[in-house]
């Protein structure tokens, strides 16, 4: 962590709990260097997280209001709060396991109601908390705790299901693509209205061992192979994009915003 | 702090269901968050708050199910309101991990069951009582928690405003336990011009996690004030800071919470007497059958029989020691309930006689009938 974000950290907390090799740590940094570049007032905000790994970006380390709340359950809690009191702005932060599968009705209705609320979703494809079981987001084949034969059924599309369920804002990038994150994540925090960011963020000690990446740099290179961004993706054929992780982002991205 | 607030609707006599007498004394109490999900028999409650909040200035949310229902409501207590919902058996148990959550970031918030005949979909229609010790038990790990019950349309009003006042001053999930008869049930309702509030203990920068002085209640800052607040379900100190791997931490967390509950009970506990003076058996009653009960007594009295009842109006934390000294003058103790017996073992923990439990899980009240021809029984 550069020390210019250090003012955004909550005293006292000396380090994080990610696993060397862990994305985690590098949304953590994006996330706060977005609110910096957009001047907000990170005291301002309430951030809200389910459980899971990703739940702990947050919770205790950002210097705001935390609310680390049930399993799944995320987005329903930061309902409450957002509607009682509009003038607070809320960031959940959660993992794809918290929000699109224990918790993924309300994920779909928060969307409906298009609630504004900035949703950040760390996607590590797989339950890492829990000994790397696996998820709705793990790939077809791929080797988990619970799939030791490889994962027998299809993951979700997470922007597709927000964008189905009446997502204006959706993206989604990879850690290894910090730029167009933040791009993102800054676009999102002045928009009004739901939205929802997908955030590829490698797990090299769940999902990395059991599948022949097992060290943090051949999963990042992993992820900077296999992502490509709409634009790139326009260029290959169907046989290329086989496998393939399209990033960039969805909707009416710039028509709420102000 | 308690404080006198107008009621919100004129002071006079109404003529109202169980149903619209807690939506009217959520208002009264300050209610401005409401988050449910449909379910009979206590709909009649979300559709009138629907409508209540909006000419107060309140907010209002039907959500997707009864997990976010109760999450909702504990997201907009940290925002500031005080919040509620109301259920019945099916979702009641769909709320119970975010109801444990509450009660660990000891969150106010009311929930109202209104119990209809389980298990299961039962039922839907029909009454009972089955959910006295879901209310009290249904989440994991030891907790408090403070549940009332109303036997008349005056109450269901009045025990709304009450457990309003238990949530906030007492930092604790509230039920109030009202069933399908009493939410039905229309009868005369008489609103008075005030009504006594109490509002959540606010002090900036304090702990809001722990007291040296357990029965004290910690203050509780809300969301947006600057504070920047850690709430957390895991194990935390008083600042909220996660403490999950510190056996003391969590020792000193439960116990306080359990302690806050149980070292304020006289304060709590709430029992009503009827000619128990010189009875040599009494009936322990609650909710709707206090009801056949008080006709039940009243004509065995007529008839010079020496029968009295303790309704409780508190059935958590549970007056054991009432039902101690209760148990020490009389013979003989009733219990008739719509359940296979749930107040009748609890009231067996503290009392010296016999207990009887009655019980009776037909999706039908108990009559006076049936009340009368047990206690003649005992007699």
């Amino acid at each position: 962590m550069a020390r210019a974000m250090q003012q955004y950290l909550r005293p006292g907390i000396p380090t994080t709990p990610f696993c060397p090799g862990c994305g985690h740590g590098i949304l953590l940094g994006l996330i706060l260097r977005s609110i910096d570049a957009m001047e907000i007032d990170i005291r301002e905000m309430l951030f809200v997280s389910g459980i899971g790994c990703a739940a702990w970006i947050p919770s205790p380390h950002f210097n705001a209001d935390t609310f680390h709340t049930t399993h799944g359950r995320a987005i329903a809690f930061a309902t409450g709060a957002k509607l009682y009191n509009p003038k607070l702005r809320v960031m959940v932060i959660s993992g794809d396991g918290d929000l699109s599968s224990i918790g993924g009705n309300h994920l779909i209705h928060a969307a409906r109601r298009d609630i504004d609320l900035k949703v950040i979703c760390a996607n590590n494809m797989i339950y890492g908390m829990t000994g790397g079981q696996v998820a709705a987001t793990t790939p077809l084949g791929s080797t988990t705790s619970t799939t030791p034969l490889g994962n027998p059924y299809r993951p979700f599309d997470l922007c597709r299901l927000v964008e189905a369920a009446g997502g204006k804002f959706v993206a989604r990038h990879a850690v290894t693509q910090p730029l167009a994150l933040v791009e993102s994540i800054k676009k999102s925090l002045s928009f009004t209205g739901f939205t929802f960011i997908e955030v590829l963020s490698p797990c090299a000690t769940q999902f990395g061992s059991k599948n022949l990446l097992e060290s943090a740099p051949k999963m990042m290179k992993w992820l900077m192979e296999n992502c490509v961004t709409r634009e790139e993706a326009e260029e290959l054929s169907q046989e290329e994009l086989e496998g393939k992780i399209i990033t960039g982002e969805w909707g009416d991205v710039e028509g709420s915003t102000g | 702090m308690w404080k006198r607030v107008r009621s919100s609707l004129p002071k006079g006599r109404y003529y109202l269901s169980g149903n619209e007498a807690v939506a009217e004394g959520a208002i009264a109490a300050g209610c401005r968050f409401y988050a449910g999900y449909p379910i009979t028999p206590s709909s009649e409650i979300m559709e009138r708050m629907a409508h209540r909040l909006g000419e107060v200035g309140g907010v209002f949310v039907q959500m997707e199910d009864e997990l976010s229902s109760i999450a909702a409501v504990i997201g907009a207590s940290w925002a500031g309101a005080k919040a509620m919902t109301a259920t019945s058996g099916p979702g009641l148990s769909l709320m119970m991990e975010n109801i444990g959550y509450a009660a660990f970031t000891e969150t106010p918030c009311l929930i109202v069951d209104i119990q209809r005949a389980g298990p299961a979909t039962g039922q839907a229609t029909r009454v009972g009582s089955g959910d006295i010790m879901q209310a009290k038990w249904g989440s994991h790990g030891d907790y408090q928690v403070i549940a009332l019950s109303p036997w008349s349309v005056q109450e269901m009003y009045d025990q709304t405003i009450q457990a309003f006042n238990c949530a906030e001053r007492y930092r604790v999930p509230t039920f109030l336990l009202g069933d399908e008869a009493i939410a039905h049930l229309r009868e005369t309702l008489e609103i008075k011009p005030w009504v006594r509030a109490f509002d959540r203990k606010q002090s900036k920068g304090k702990p809001p996690f722990d007291s040296k002085d357990p029965r004290q209640i910690p203050p509780m800052p809300a969301f947006g004030e600057g504070e920047s607040l850690l709430v957390t379900g895991s194990t935390h100190d008083g600042l909220g800071i996660r403490r999950t791997d510190d056996p003391k931490v969590h020792a000193r967390l439960v116990k306080r919470l359990n302690d806050k509950i149980l070292l304020n009970q006289e304060d709590i506990i709430d029992v009503e007497t009827f000619l128990l003076e010189d009875a040599t058996v009494a009936v322990l009653c609650y909710g709707f059958t206090a009801r056949s009960t008080l006709t039940a007594v009243k004509e065995l009295r007529g008839e010079g029989y020496k029968v009295g009842f303790m309704r409780l109006r508190t059935l958590w934390p549970f007056p054991h020691r009432g039902v101690g000294q209760l148990s020490k003058r009389v013979d003989k103790i009733l219990v008739p309930e719509m359940n296979r017996g749930q107040v009748a073992g609890e009231a067996m923990k503290s009392s010296r006689c016999e207990v009887v439990s009655f019980c009776q899980t037909d999706g039908e009240i108990i009559r006076p009938e049936v009340i009368r021809k047990e206690l003649v029984r005992l007699l």
